[in-house]
């Protein structure tokens, strides 16, 4: 992402303009922006004009709208966002106040205004705009007859295919049907790999897998490659890396991510990083549970005695439609920092990040223990747990 | 349509039906065939045993009637209120009658319905006491009647039954002092009462075999998903089949089979064992031993020939491991068994876990070697892990083989020492003393396996049964062949005819050629085409047997391994959320809320996640210790929910056993194995 101005006054108020370059860059738009923003970019409408005589004719033209934002869409797959909402400046084509719907384009600027910036948004914009952390992974986790091929960038997972192919088990005296079978899913799998990996910008890529399965592959794909010549994998051979994996399931990825090898090549990429922090609360909660917590509940009270040590939050928090949520949760962030704690915001795009949001979004490690707050939830049903339906 | 009749096979019944009835003729009647026919109208000849569909539930026809008479009269009684005509009476009558009815009701409450209360009140000549005493006299009087037949009708589950009880006890001599409130308590013991007929009675047709349905409506009708299953046709056929009979039929002559598998950890000599059982038992020829023999000598592992016999794809061979359940079949004395080699190596648990789904008895394989023993047994080792997964998958009888003893020149106390260390831990693992047996043995050398030991190092202090007699001893576990047709999916290949073959276990039930059965979460419907055990063509098989199943009428991609085929009748119920009391294991990380696990179900693997931690729970009491505990550590036992992405056919424990166990893996490891509780 490029910033082109960024106009932010004392009182938070301000404008800051933006180009998106790369797929992620959308990821970043989706969530800075939130309802009741005004966004402002040009998009193509058709024209119709009406003659004097009565024939019409129309036209595409270019025009520039500005619309206060009621509903965000956003495809994960495609890293497309799509805003709805109020048009507020009238020009010669369009009416104020009539709805319209921005698609936001690649390496077209958009300005974004808000009514507060808080400092949440302001750091996702220095984040976006930073090129180092613009660093591609390809994995493919895989086990006979399963196997996801994802590709792994700073704050996003996208799976970008999933195969699966039923193949036979041994059975006496006919094992060509499960050789067969197997062939027919490696292929597949590594036409998927041609397909979704672009290896100019994808510095490594990981099999992983239980067993046998990626040497297997690995041998399969490389004898292949020379038979139909496919320079693009022969080129790349150094670039594949194979690592142990428990199963062919996508959170197996969190495992990819722990070994030591690959955490020696990525360096530290945000992906790593999170599984590491998420894989230290699970063993504090082990060890020493009074110094673990998740829960607003619990994790608000602990904020309260300046206890946490590290605050681990999902961005999909961020993104609730709710002014004076995203205020709460923007002040414990602020106060877990001005306390001296670390804060490690979560990708809810990354596997780490979707089980963060699954343990309510919110967790902290904390710097002594605080047992009182575990015994305080036993008469208080609430515990901070979305979506629990008791009543069945 | 006279040329085009097939006369041999002509079921006059239908024909004559036909001719004689020129009323039941629809105008195009010439165009429907008589399987249409069949299907589509209602058939007098075969009505009177189906009538009993008409009627709500297949328990014996003459309680039913009557129970329904008084049912259709209470819910008579109740509408009645609604839409009753006041008598035409004169001014003054009519301001008696609306006093002494606003006094009635403002003792007994809404339950009594107007008209008898005017009736009653009528015929009193507006005694209010008088009237009290009737209508009271009346309710607790049909109370009982009714209360009874429950206790009669019912299959007594617990609720039932005190509920019945407190009616009857609740149902004094209505005086009217204590009548308002004895009233209310009757009253809501009624409805106490319908709640539990309604929970009893959708237990009641899960057995097709005693149905006499070919018009499957389900009456009890609160779960919609089996309703709209229950429209599936089946044939009368198979909805009428008695399966014991049926069972008793074919397989009374014949000998009585069960499935092994073969656990242990990574080369402790599952396969070499197995493979040299084989070859002694005569079910291996001379020539393909010998074959193997010349090929392992060629790539320098000449100790791996008898596992070949097992291990047959070219990556199992070359690496000389095990990696997909290995089967065959061997026959003693008394009994037919199905070996299932499991690998050992930690990797191949998944495939372990689908293999010992289908396994009724263990035989678990330790290597005697000094430190391979000490190695596979450690914390991480799969002696361990294996013998706790078994047990959670349900299998209780195990035979543990000591292997390779002669590599300790047959000593005793090598043999004593690893089997005093495995009593302490199976036993803590759940298995009882006297369903464990020990056996020294060894697989290379073939001592033991099928003749009593003639090793003199070993005949010194060994004199019980060789491996082949521990095998024969193993007890038969009984099959539910009465029960609802339930078979998990291991397997699916192209066969040898047309169409694609699915194998695996019927758990539960009967299945005949020609059946018709629902597959997988999609409950598609497919026909049975041909079944096979061990390549012989059978034309019914019974729960517990291993069968490969030709199915037509289905597309293959939607059967994936691990689906359930079941009965049309009485389908399995589909899911994304149950509740399940689990144990977890020693793990590294606590389980919490949302954590992601593999959900292991008969052959099924299905990402998952643990969604709510609703209770924890006392081990061996059942009490609930903490309620929403914020995680479970090692060794806890905890009321689950646990949430799939996809759909999944899975069954209460407490109604199929077979089907409601389940187990979750993280990482390579297992975590927890439980039993699901609740569906919803």
């Amino acid at each position: 992402m490029k910033l082109l101005g960024k106009y932010v006054d004392k009182g938070m108020q301000g404008n800051v303009v933006l180009v998106p370059e790369e797929p992620e860059d959308m990821w970043h738009a989706y969530n800075l922006i939130a309802e009741g923003d005004s966004v402002r970019s040009t998009t193509i409408r058709k024209v119709q004009n009406e003659t004097a005589t009565g024939s019409s004719t129309s036209s595409r033209v270019r025009t520039t709208l500005t619309i206060v934002v009621e509903n965000i869409d956003f495809d994960t797959q495609a890293c497309v966002l799509r805003l709805k909402g109020r048009n507020r400046e009238e020009n010669q084509y369009v009416k104020m106040g009539a709805y319209h719907t921005l698609d936001l384009e690649l390496n077209r600027k958009f300005e974004l205004r808000k009514p507060e910036w808080d400092t949440i948004a302001l750091e996702r914009i220095d984040m976006a705009c930073d090129p180092t952390q613009s660093a591609d992974v390809a994995a493919v986790v895989m086990q006979e007859g399963l196997a996801h091929v994802c590709l792994i960038t700073a704050s996003m997972t996208l799976v970008r295919s999933k195969i699966e192919v039923s193949i036979p088990r041994k059975r006496k005296g006919s094992v060509q049907q499960h050789e067969k079978g197997l062939a027919k899913f490696y292929e597949q799998v590594m036409q998927s790999i041609l397909r979704h990996v672009n290896f100019d910008v994808v510095k490594c890529v990981l099999l992983a897998s239980p067993g046998f399965v990626r040497d297997q592959f690995y041998d399969y794909m490389f004898q292949q490659a020379v038979k139909m010549d496919y320079k693009v994998l022969l080129e790349n051979k150094s670039k594949f890396m194979l690592v142990h994996a428990s199963s062919g399931f996508k959170h197996s990825l969190k495992e990819v991510l722990q070994d030591a090898a690959v955490i020696a090549k990525m360096s530290d990429t945000k992906a790593a990083s999170e599984v590491k922090a998420l894989e230290q609360f699970y063993m504090m909660l082990q060890c020493e549970p009074a110094k673990a917590f998740y829960g607003k509940k619990h994790v608000l009270a602990a904020a309260e005695a300046q206890a946490i040590e590290t605050l681990l939050i999902s961005d999909n928090l961020f993104r609730c439609q709710d002014v004076n949520l995203r205020k709460e949760y923007v002040n414990l962030v602020e106060s877990v920092r001005d306390a001296g704690g670390e804060v490690k915001i979560f990708s809810s795009m990354h596997i780490s990040g979707e089980q963060l949001a699954q343990l309510t979004g919110i967790a902290a490690v904390l710097r002594f223990p605080m047992p009182e707050l575990e015994d305080s939830d036993d008469d208080d049903d609430e515990d901070g747990a979305a979506g629990g339906d008791d009543s069945d | 349509m006279s040329r085009h009749r097939i006369v041999r096979t002509m079921d006059y019944n239908d024909e004559y039906d036909g001719y004689d009835d020129v009323y039941g003729h629809s105008v195009d009647d010439e165009c429907i065939s008589p399987t249409d026919a069949q299907q589509w109208l209602y058939d007098r000849a075969r009505g009177q045993q189906s009538m009993s569909a008409f009627m709500s539930k297949n328990k014996d026809i003459k309680e039913e009637e009557e129970d329904e008479d008084d049912d259709e009269a209470y819910q008579k009684a109740r509408r009645d209120s609604d839409n009753f005509q006041m008598p035409v009476l004169d001014e003054l009558e009519q301001a008696q009658l609306s006093s002494c009815v606003d006094e009635v009701r403002s003792v007994v409450g809404d339950a009594v319905s107007e008209r008898l209360i005017v009736e009653t009140s009528m015929r009193f000549g507006y005694d209010i006491q008088k009237i009290l005493d009737e209508i009271l006299n009346e309710e607790t009087n049909k109370n009982e009647k009714r209360s009874q037949k429950f206790k009669l009708n019912n299959a007594p589950t617990t609720t039932t039954t005190s509920i019945t009880k407190a009616a009857t006890m609740t149902t004094p001599k209505p005086t009217s002092a204590s009548a308002v409130t004895t009233t209310k308590v009757t009253l809501s013991t009624q409805k106490e009462a319908r709640r539990g007929f309604d929970i009893a009675s959708p237990k009641t047709p899960a057995s097709p075999v005693l149905s006499g349905r070919n018009t499957p409506v389900d009456v009890s009708g609160d779960d919609v998903a089996r309703n709209a299953a229950n429209t599936f046709k089946v044939s009368k056929d198979q909805a009428q089949r008695n399966a014991k009979q049926l069972y008793e039929k074919e397989r009374a002559d014949q000998k009585s089979q069960f499935h092994m598998i073969v656990i242990g950890h990574v080369d402790a000599g599952k396969s070499t064992l197995m493979g040299h059982l084989l070859y002694d038992t005569g079910n291996v020829s001379q020539r393909v031993m010998h074959k193997h023999e010349q090929e392992s000598k060629k790539l320098g592992k000449q100790s791996f020939m008898y596992a070949w016999v097992l291990d047959e794809t070219g990556e199992e061979r070359a690496r000389g491991i095990t990696m997909d359940v290995g089967q065959s079949r061997i026959e003693t004395e008394s009994k037919i068994v199905t070996l299932l080699d499991a690998p050992g190596h930690k990797d191949f648990i998944p495939n372990m876990i689908s293999g010992a789904t289908q396994a009724d008895v263990a035989l678990l394989v330790v290597d005697a070697t000094r430190g391979e023993f000490e190695s596979g047994f450690e914390l991480g080792g799969q002696t361990r892990e294996h013998a706790i997964l078994v047990r959670s998958l349900g299998v209780n009888q195990l035979g543990v083989v000591i292997n390779k003893l002669d590599t300790v020149g047959w000593s005793k106390e090598r043999f004593t020492e690893i089997v005093s260390k495995l009593k302490a831990f199976l036993k803590q693992a759940g298995f009882k003393e006297s369903d464990v047996s020990f056996t020294p043995c060894s697989g290379l050398t073939g001592e033991n396996l099928t003749k009593r030991a003639q090793e003199p190092a070993l005949i010194v202090w060994y004199t019980g049964p060789h491996l082949l007699e521990v095998i024969e001893n193993f007890k038969i576990p009984d099959r539910a062949i009465d029960r609802p047709l339930r078979m998990s999916v291991s397997d699916i290949y192209k066969g040898t005819s047309s169409g694609f073959c699915i194998s695996g276990r019927i758990e539960t039930g009967v299945l005949c050629v020609n059946d018709k059965v629902l597959v997988g979460a999609s409950r598609e419907q497919a026909q049975v085409k041909a079944l096979t055990i061990d390549e012989l063509s059978q034309s019914n098989v019974f729960a517990g047997d291993q069968v490969a199943v030709t199915l037509a009428g289905v597309d293959v991609n939607n059967i994936t391994v691990g689906c359930i085929i079941c009965d049309p009748q009485t389908p399995i119920p589909v899911t994304t959320r149950f509740q399940a009391r689990i144990i977890v294991f020693n793990v590294k990380v606590p389980i919490t809320m949302g954590y992601p696990v593999l959900l292991h179900h008969q052959s099924l693997i299905e990402p998952a996640t643990v969604c709510k931690l609703t209770a924890l729970i006392h081990k061996s009491t059942g009490e609930v210790v903490k309620k929403k505990p914020r995680c479970l550590g090692n060794n806890s036992c905890a009321l689950v929910e646990v949430e799939t992405s996809r759909p999944i056919c899975i069954e209460r424990y407490a109604d199929f056993k077979e089907l409601g166990r389940i187990m979750m893996r993280v990482a390579g490891v297992t975590i927890a194995a439980g039993m699901v509780t609740k569906i919803r």
